[in-house]
């Protein structure tokens, strides 16, 4: 038994273990130095994230409060990648930062929230990770202390949560009025589309889209990304829209499985609005933090149309363009936030030139800016492909060819930025930058993940066999 | 024989361009690896007669399936039939002759280098892919490389040119895509999964109505590729800023992934629809054959020129696949690799003028032939050639497209066929006066009297080219000996058509 309450719960003591040793840190009174705190916090990443490949139990806890199962811990081996990443690419900005320790225990609360949401059977736990997931990261968005605009977005997004926050809870009340009950398995088969119900699940609905950032519940997203540090963008845009994805995946396809007609409509429009409405505000901006940021929304649409497949293939697509994305975005990210860091140059034009004094760190931005526009040989073209593949499955070819047609508008706002890297002229472009090791290594990473993951197909084969639904 | 080498290669040359370090060591690597490309070719056209002359009667040679994707059913499958070859081998022809006309670009070299090797690979696992979903990824493989080469290395407004190729071949993708996701969930394999296998899919019948709706989006989209009206617009911008060898590499490779594409993929696989559209095609077809024609008498750039002639040439190209008739079929393939090989000639030509005099206004040249005899005669061969004088490929190549179009009993068919005949006088007028004002006549400045003729790496481009456009017009039985079995395929498929569509 204790050892069942060991393993189940291995990844979330592993973060509560670090968590509680950066707290001593802290508490302890010996000044360390950010160098080796930083070295220090990124080994111990690192083999919280070796750990969880290994000796998992699968099972449930406290009367099916909590679970565990092969896709879950898939999924949380996912998000300790992307988290070690993040922290690898928050090298350049942490190091002069002064409170490197605080940084590390929010961060890693949220993801500890996130797994708990991640792996919940009940709404009130699915609730209570996902605010310990946000109230921490809003204290995040604002840890560049003495730049307004990130208090600015802190304001904003712990606003726009608590909002989201509520119309979930108003559809988990409505729940619980209509089915008596809060359990995942108890409720699907009370379930029977009935008015109250599908109020309750467009509310749902509602908080899921605010916190994914579709549209119209987007706006938000662009303020925060802008204002935010960009490891916390990074992270905002990557690890946490992921794991919400994680959760709306099993939401989608478990609970609410006998209203898949109905939720199929819902995400259509949204998709179209989303991916539509994302495109053309990506393609005015000047800050490519905005420009990401905008993008992602767009990304977003397109996962929405192969989650509406609603089977094993489209829940796998969405897993595996998730693992994509993740390269791609923070690969952009860590270039981005490199500059940023040593430069403070943020906007479109500053890039101009980039290529004749970074050629490395110009590759890097290119092919994650590729890899997110779809284009072969990296990975993201496998992915899109394979969520409008999926969404092709049901037949509604009107979606596909919307989709494919905005793939040449996503085209050509990433190509933009391609354009200025290499292709413009610039007097003063920003110096050349000496990339850190630990960056360095993310890059790799992020690299051979942008080229690997579409190229070996065992790993979408591997993620397919998983999809138990 | 292995085709797997074909990737390989130029994987292996682009990857030593990288660890390689100084323009004199890249280049000779780009040339080498280049080289051997073109041997293997040689070689792969050695195997495949062995193979047939020992009585080998299947549609495709050197076959090989690696599940990719199991889930999906998508399939590293590769093979080829003489269609292929006849393609690969152009690839190696123009890669040579490509990599041969950029010895001395120094800006950036290992990047040039590296992009367009990578853009001959694009095109080789094209044309060996027998499975969609490869050809697709091949396909666009070859947009990034162009769109860099034209940005970073081209001249006038390149960043626009750069731009609208870019987005318009993705526009082509976008269509392609819609296309084969249409054609995979239509399809039932023996084990009643989907399919993107080419093979698999010829051998089932698509549904008439599945085969109306996504015709056009294939055939459209792999019609951008090879500059369908109205979609040719990113071809005069994106040849005329390409530096030399993307030019050539645009016109002679990228415009004939296109062309392939429609015949293999769209006509063969919804014979149905093929024939129900026949009539748009031609009409789209003569079209480009004309404007393209009558649009290339208004330039002065010889770039442009060169570049709206292509557009009219492809139309043939068009035109051939879309009167169904195995003598046209086969013209039309005969069409890609001569337009394949003399575009790349005139591109290069017009690259050795203008590295040398600055300009490619016609107005601005003239009595080059005294003081680069040989870059001049260069330029009038292609120009000829393109003109469709017998002796050279071009004759060839659209007499049998004119051949079997006429085969064809429709009047208005015929009446297609009789105007883009009538296209031939006016490539005859804009060639001669293009060339005519260019070579003869007086100066067009003092300053040209000190230019030099061409180096020996341009003499060996030109000859490579010029052997490949004699061999094809002198002997055009070779060739459509090679590809004729590929064709009796697609006519079979087309034959099995219910009458009465």
């Amino acid at each position: 038994m204790l050892n069942e309450y060991f393993f189940v719960l291995k990844a979330e003591w592993m973060l509560i273990a670090i968590i509680f040793l950066l707290l001593f840190l802290k508490v302890g009174t010996s000044d360390w130095k950010n160098e080796t705190l930083l070295y220090g916090i990124n080994i111990l990443l690192l083999v919280n994230l070796l750990v969880g490949f290994f000796s998992n139990l699968e099972g449930g806890l406290f009367s099916g409060m909590f679970h565990n199962d092969a896709l879950l811990i898939l999924e949380k081996n996912m998000l300790n990648l992307g988290v070690y990443l993040v922290s690898l690419i928050a090298y350049p900005w942490l190091k002069k930062h002064e409170h490197v320790l605080e940084f590390y225990i929010l961060l890693l609360t949220t993801l500890l929230g996130m797994f708990f949401m991640i792996s919940s059977g009940n709404l009130l736990l699915f609730y209570l990770g996902l605010e310990m997931s946000t109230i921490p990261l809003a204290a995040i968005a604002n840890f560049d202390l003495d730049k307004r605009k990130s208090s600015e977005a802190a304001m904003k997004m712990i606003i726009s949560s608590a909002f989201s926050s509520a119309l979930l809870l108003f559809g988990v009340s409505l729940i619980y009025g209509t089915t008596g009950s809060l359990v995942f398995t108890e409720i699907t088969p009370l379930l029977n589309g009935s008015a109250l119900q599908l109020l309750a699940f467009i509310l749902l609905l509602a908080g899921f889209s605010f916190k994914m950032s579709v549209v119209p519940f987007h706006l938000w997203t662009a303020d925060v990304y802008e204002g935010a540090p960009v490891a916390v963008t990074a992270y905002l845009s990557v690890i946490s829209k992921s794991a919400i994805l994680f959760i709306f995946l099993q939401v989608l396809y478990v609970v609410f499985k006998p209203m898949s007609s109905e939720w199929y409509f819902m995400l259509f429009f949204l998709s179209l609005l989303t991916i539509l409405l994302g495109n053309l505000f990506a393609m005015r901006q000047s800050n490519l933090k905005r420009f990401l940021a905008f993008s992602s929304i767009a990304q977003v649409g397109f996962i929405l149309l192969g989650l509406s497949a609603g089977s094993k293939t489209g829940m796998a697509s969405v897993i595996y363009f998730l693992l994509i994305y993740l390269f791609s975005n923070l690969a952009a990210f860590g270039v981005i936030g490199l500059v940023s860091a040593t430069t403070g140059k943020e906007s479109i034009d500053d890039f101009k030139g980039f290529y004749k004094t970074n050629p490395f760190l110009s590759w890097i931005l290119a092919i994650a800016l590729f890899s997110l526009a779809g284009v072969p040989p990296t990975a993201g073209f496998f992915g899109k492909f394979f969520l409008i593949m999926a969404g092709a499955e049901k037949g509604n070819y009107v979606w596909v060819i919307f989709a494919a047609l905005n793939m040449i508008i996503s085209f050509y706002y990433y190509l933009k930025v391609v354009k200025a890297i290499f292709m413009d002229p610039n007097d003063q472009p920003i110096e050349k930058i000496s990339v850190p090791a630990l960056p360095k290594l993310a890059f790799v990473i992020c690299l051979s993940g942008m080229v690997l993951t579409g190229l070996l197909s065992w790993i979408y084969e591997y993620i397919h066999t998983l999809s138990n639904f | 024989m292995n085709l797997t080498l074909f990737l390989l290669f130029p994987l292996a040359t682009a990857i030593a361009i990288l660890l390689a370090s100084g323009l004199k060591q890249i280049r000779v690597i780009a040339l080498i690896g280049s080289l051997l490309q073109l041997a293997l070719g040689g070689k792969l056209l050695m195997a495949y007669y062995e193979q047939r002359a020992a009585g080998n009667q299947s549609q495709m040679l050197f076959e090989y399936v690696q599940k990719w994707y199991g889930p999906l059913n998508l399939q590293y499958h590769i093979g080829v039939d003489g269609i292929s070859i006849a393609m690969i081998l152009l690839t190696a022809f123009v890669v040579v002759a490509g990599i041969l006309v950029s010895w001395e670009t120094e800006h950036l070299s290992k990047e040039f280098f590296f992009l367009l090797v990578l853009l001959s690979l694009g095109a080789y696992g094209f044309f060996i892919s027998l499975d969609v979903f490869t050809m697709f990824f091949f396909l666009e493989v070859a947009v990034i490389p162009k769109f860099l080469l034209i940005g970073i290395w081209g001249s006038g407004k390149k960043e626009y040119s750069a731009m609208k190729l870019a987005l318009m071949l993705m526009g082509g993708s976008a269509l392609i895509l819609v296309g084969m996701l249409g054609i995979y969930f239509s399809s039932k394999t023996a084990a009643g999964a989907h399919s993107f296998d080419l093979l698999e899919l010829a051998k089932m019948n698509i549904p008439l109505a599945r085969q109306m709706l996504f015709f056009p989006f294939a055939f459209i989209g792999f019609g951008i590729f090879t500059a369908i009206f109205p979609f040719h617009t990113w071809v005069p911008d994106g040849h005329a800023s390409a530096p030399t060898a993307a030019s050539m590499f645009l016109a002679g490779i990228s415009m004939k992934l296109g062309g392939y594409g429609c015949l293999r993929v769209a006509t063969y696989l919804m014979p149905d629809a093929a024939q129900a559209y026949a009539w748009v095609i031609i009409l789209l077809a003569t079209i480009a054959i004309i404007y393209g024609a009558f649009a290339t008498m208004m330039q002065t750039d010889l770039k442009y020129i060169n570049a709206y002639s292509s557009i009219s040439h492809c139309g043939f190209v068009l035109l051939g696949i879309g009167m169904l008739t195995q003598t046209s079929i086969n013209g039309a393939v005969m069409q890609m690799v001569s337009h394949g090989l003399m575009t790349a000639l005139f591109f290069a030509a017009i690259g050795m003028v203008y590295s040398r005099t600055h300009t490619r206004m016609v107005a601005q040249l003239g009595g080059l032939l005294k003081i680069m005899p040989f870059i001049s005669t260069v330029f009038v061969i292609a120009g000829l050639c393109s003109l469709g004088l017998p002796g050279f490929s071009g004759f060839a190549a659209e007499m049998t497209v004119f051949m079997g179009s006429w085969q064809n009993p429709d009047k208005w068919y015929r009446l297609a066929t009789i105007l883009a005949c009538a296209s031939i006088v006016v490539t005859a007028v804009y060639i001669l006066r293009a060339a005519g004002k260019s070579i003869m006549g007086p100066l067009g400045s003092e300053s040209y009297q000190n230019l030099t003729d061409a180096k020996w790496y341009e003499k060996s481009a030109a000859i490579l080219l010029i052997a490949g456009i004699l061999v094809v017009g002198m002997a055009p039985f070779w060739l459509i000996n090679l590809i004729q079995p590929g064709t009796e395929f697609i006519m079979n498929k087309l034959a099995m058509v219910a009458p009465g569509i």
